[in-house]
């Protein structure tokens, strides 16, 4: 039987604020544990919440980019449950009234060019637990609260996506965007992001859903690609055998790729939600949202339009170009400063990206800035190098051995444009190869196009590739159609 | 002149500006009266000789340098529900026997910012959930009128310290009436301010949408005193309202004739015991003599009052308990074997049978499947109840009833019967619901125990509750009773 692949996704994307949601301890990532915890993080008796203003708004800018309703009324609640790295025995979150309502989020398919919807059925604030820590304690264990009220939104999608493909292509969107607006660093491997997938699997062509599982702790496309593949092919094994699927959270273990029991549904929590009484509804009113609406940054899908019509980029180019905001910023620096789109593109998305994949960079580390490598393509254009010793000066730059100019005026990579000096090289060509320039003369002129080839390696070879490649085909011709 | 611990706020403090008093004087008097009496009482969990005694030296240098205030150098209690900073703060449970917290709770700040010097921590029922402070880990508290029955509760111990002259002052809070029973069993003033009037951060909290701190004192002059000191926005509560805050003494004087008093008809039907309603009738009369004018209302709603809030107060109290889970504080139980067992001994051994019982309750009314029929329609009963109240406040300035429907009752008398302890509150617990200001005044003794009048006021009118009670107070002396023999 064909079997379908359903997937919705809730993603978890940390706010980059500079305090918490509800207390003012810095939410920095990295610092010595429990050295970010407050007594209100530690929810030390008569601690009380105060919300952080920037949460809603990072949270209202999400939901403007997704084209979704902000809540007017946004109501925190409670969702109670005891866990060692949860201090309050609650998590602050939001049911009923969250911030942003109804979107969606644009998502290439796999077929070329066709666009697909997820719809977004909402977004809400939250605050992060802390981390238990199961190592170096001795059979005990250790807490820490660092991340304990870090904000976060949990992105809660429909079960829109039909394979993990899709749902990388979406989990990137959500990435593009929140990094876009600047509201998340959008690290995965330190959790900035994190998602869970809901899988489930149904005949093709049949409407309803199957039962699904929930598969958490989702964080890296790596693993949530295979988490899914391998969930997948779980619950087809389990159906063609005749068995069922039962609903249930899975933990995927990235070691034995393979997703495992965590709980049933039977085990679930009761959560007990209720409005939480320490923080009343924040109202948010239509002034605030213009407001933000005024200052959002251009987002993916806006830039992307922009690139084709402003640069004539392919849609292709375009679309990776614009997969994270820093890449397009660094290429748009780049066009402007020499003014040749196609060739910077081609040089962020080949040389460059090319060097960064190599040595594990990315584009904030790269040894090469936007303003260098704009040089660089500027001597390219104005003959003073060929595209073939561009790549070997930018080898060298690199290398830190300077800026493109010192390193061809170092290593003397001048292209050589002196017609003088070039017919002199194109006639010791000719005066050396007797039998190809007999083999030319007598061939019909369109064959000649190809035989002329070899007489530019020639003459490039002799100028050490110096030799300006137009003016070569052009004396070369002349002399040998004389 | 009459003995120290006679005086009151505002007589302590005419005497230290004129000098004629010293703090450290005043202070070293109540501390050794605690000394002599408190085992009698119980009335507080933790006395802090060493600090009081610098803070009344630190308050009398800086009245010998020139400086004024109504609370400098005058010494009062705290409940044991407010954090103190450095000082074993227990809210009346063993979980938190060994808690020292390391911050002041908002009100602490602010009293000490203004020199008040405190003796000590008051008893409570535990986590301030009981009406006649039986519930304390740390043993109930005698009422000083008769030691054989209870001092009411939750603010049991700040009421009974007031009353046995061990404080002249001190501050409680109220969530159903664990202001205003207290003050009415014991015969003091007591004032619950409006909802968001006081901060509640560093306040342990019970049911956050109803906890309101407040005085317990002998007179509403007093009280007027201490509000002034323990009101105000704060940034740290969300909850806490910015509206500015009037000097609650400066209209105390102001007369009233032509105050609109309302009589729920609820509150006097055949259900209020009959002494009781003639003491309450005769404190009525007195208002009447002052130009006030009685006018009859309804509160329909008033008997879903005590369902409701036994709903929302517990399933509040359920989720704000949950933080006592022995990892980061306060009581754990021995060797525990896993998560599991740490959290379940730990709670089992901290909490006591009332807790225990409300966590319960609350956590049914909030589990899945039962938070419609419970959780949600008690909160819409909530909104009709507030809604009788702004309905009311419409036709009157002030309403006005009895604070409980007996006097003080015997150690024991309920403790078998929750509900029995419940309906204690059935006069009190509807204004927590509305988040309306209310206080207790001593109108009365029946067979040699005080009752209770109590007044309800609108939202943020506290200077005409306490201009009223005032009023009241310069024309009856049962304020002035009392239980002292010394």
């Amino acid at each position: 039987m064909q079997w379908e692949t359903v997937i919705g996704l809730e993603v978890h994307v940390q706010l980059a604020t500079q305090s918490k949601i509800f207390s003012g301890s810095s939410a920095a990532f990295g610092a010595a544990a429990n050295t970010q915890a407050d007594i209100v993080d530690l929810a030390l008796p008569g601690t009380l919440p105060v919300a952080n203003l920037q949460a809603f708004k990072s949270a209202i800018m999400f939901g403007l980019a997704i084209d979704a309703e902000i809540g007017k009324e946004s109501v925190f609640e409670r969702k109670n449950y005891f866990y060692p790295d949860l201090p309050k025995g609650y998590q602050t979150t939001q049911l009923e009234k969250p911030i942003v309502g109804l979107g969606h989020i644009a998502i290439p398919t796999e077929t070329e060019g066709e666009i697909k919807q997820v719809r977004i059925h909402h977004a809400h604030l939250e605050e992060d637990a802390g981390k238990s820590l199961h190592e170096d304690f001795h059979g005990m264990s250790g807490i820490d609260l660092n991340r304990a009220g870090t904000p976060l939104i949990e992105i809660v999608s429909e079960p829109d996506m039909r394979s993990s493909t899709e749902a990388i292509a979406f989990l990137k969107k959500v990435h593009a965007i929140v990094t876009y607006l600047g509201i998340s660093d959008g690290d995965m491997s330190q959790g900035s992001l994190r998602c869970d997938a809901n899988v489930s699997i149904r005949p093709m062509g049949e409407e309803t859903l199957g039962t699904r599982t929930e598969i958490k702790n989702l964080n890296s496309f790596r693993f949530i690609e295979r988490a899914i593949h391998v969930e997948v092919d779980r619950q087809i094994d389990l159906l063609e055998s005749g068995g069922e699927v039962k609903q249930e959270t899975r933990l995927y273990d990235s070691d034995k790729n393979e997703t495992r029991s965590m709980r049933s549904k039977e085990e679930a929590n009761d959560y007990r939600y209720f409005p939480c009484p320490d923080l009343l509804p924040v109202i948010i009113d239509d002034q605030t949202i213009d407001e933000l609406r005024a200052i959002m940054p251009e987002l993916p899908e806006q830039k992307l339009q922009r690139f084709q019509e402003q640069f004539s980029l392919s849609a292709y180019d375009a679309s990776i170009l614009t997969e994270q905001r820093s890449i397009a910023d660094f290429f748009e620096t780049t066009a402007d400063n020499c003014g040749d789109a196609k060739l910077s593109a081609n040089w962020v998305m080949g040389e460059l990206s090319g060097h960064l994949n190599k040595h594990d960079l990315n584009i904030e580390q790269s040894p090469v800035s936007a303003d260098q490598l704009a040089q660089l393509i500027s001597r390219i254009k104005d003959n003073t190098i060929s595209g073939k010793i561009a790549k070997q000066v930018f080898e060298a730059m690199c290398a830190n051995e300077g800026s493109a100019d010192d390193i061809i005026e170092a290593k003397g990579l001048k292209q050589v444009s002196d017609s003088g000096a070039i017919e002199a090289m194109v006639d010791e060509v000719i005066n050396s190869s007797p039998d190809q320039v007999a083999q030319y003369r007598a061939a019909e002129p369109d064959k000649r196009k190809k035989l002329i080839g070899f007489f530019v390696g020639q003459v490039m070879k002799v100028s050490k590739g110096q030799a300006n490649p137009g003016q070569v085909n052009q004396i070369l011709a002349k002399k040998l159609n004389d | 002149m009459k003995p120290l611990h006679e005086l009151t706020l505002a007589e302590i403090q005419s005497l230290l500006q004129q000098k004629q008093l010293s703090s450290r004087e005043i202070t070293q008097h109540y501390l050794d009266r605690i000394a002599q009496q408190n085992s009698t009482y119980n009335c507080y969990i933790s006395i802090d000789d060493q600090g009081a005694l610098s803070a009344a030296d630190a308050a009398d240098a800086a009245i010998a340098g020139g400086a004024n205030g109504a609370l400098l150098g005058v010494p009062f209690a705290h409940k044991d529900i407010f954090c103190t900073q450095g000082i074993k703060t227990t809210c009346g449970s063993k979980m938190l026997d060994n808690f020292i917290p390391p911050y002041d709770a908002t009100v602490v700040a602010k009293m000490k910012a203004d020199g008040a010097v405190m003796l000590g921590k008051t008893n409570m029922d535990e986590f301030a959930m009981g009406s006649s402070n039986e519930t304390s880990y740390f043993g109930a508290v005698k009422n000083p009128w008769d030691l054989d029955t209870v001092p009411g509760g939750s603010s049991g111990g700040s009421a009974a310290a007031v009353a046995a002259r061990l404080a002249p002052a001190a501050t409680g809070t109220d969530t159903g009436g664990s202001i205003r029973q207290p003050a009415a069993l014991c015969g003091i003033t007591g004032l619950k301010p409006t909802y968001g009037r006081v901060s509640r951060y560093g306040m342990i909290a019970f049911a956050s949408s109803l906890d309101q701190a407040g005085p317990m004192t002998r007179t509403a002059e007093d009280a007027a005193l201490l509000l002034n000191s323990m009101s105000g926005h704060d940034a740290k509560d969300s909850t806490s309202t910015d509206i500015a805050v009037p000097d609650y003494t400066a209209t105390l004087n102001q007369p009233i004739k032509g105050l609109k008093i309302g009589l729920p008809k609820e509150y006097f039907d055949d259900r209020l015991d009959t002494a009781m309603a003639s003491k309450v009738q005769a404190a009525l009369a007195e208002l009447e003599k002052l130009g006030a004018v009685l006018v009859d209302i309804e509160l329909p709603n008033s008997a879903l009052s005590v369902p409701a809030y036994y709903v929302i107060a517990p399933a509040e109290a359920s989720s704000n308990l949950s933080r006592f889970d022995g990892v980061r504080y306060g009581y754990r139980c021995e060797n525990p074997k896993d998560l599991e067992d740490l959290y379940t001994r730990t709670r089992t051994e901290g909490f006591g049978d009332e807790v225990k019982r409300r966590i319960l309750v609350g956590a049914y009314a909030l589990s899945a499947g039962y938070y419609d029929a419970y959780y949600r329609k008690a909160q819409q009963v909530r909104r009709l109840i507030k809604q009788d109240f702004v309905s009311a406040f419409e036709k009157v300035d002030i309403i006005a009833g009895p604070t409980s429907p007996s006097p003080a009752f015997k150690f024991g008398e309920k403790g078998d019967d929750p509900v029995a302890m419940y309906l204690e509150d059935i006069y009190t617990i509807a204004v927590n619901l509305a988040g309306l200001p209310a206080m207790s005044l001593p109108a009365g003794m029946m067979n040699n125990m005080p009752v209770g009048l109590q007044l309800v006021g609108n939202y943020f009118a506290e200077q005409q509750l306490l201009n009223a009670a005032h009023q009241f107070q310069t024309v009856t002396d049962w304020h002035q009773q009392s239980p002292v023999t010394d």
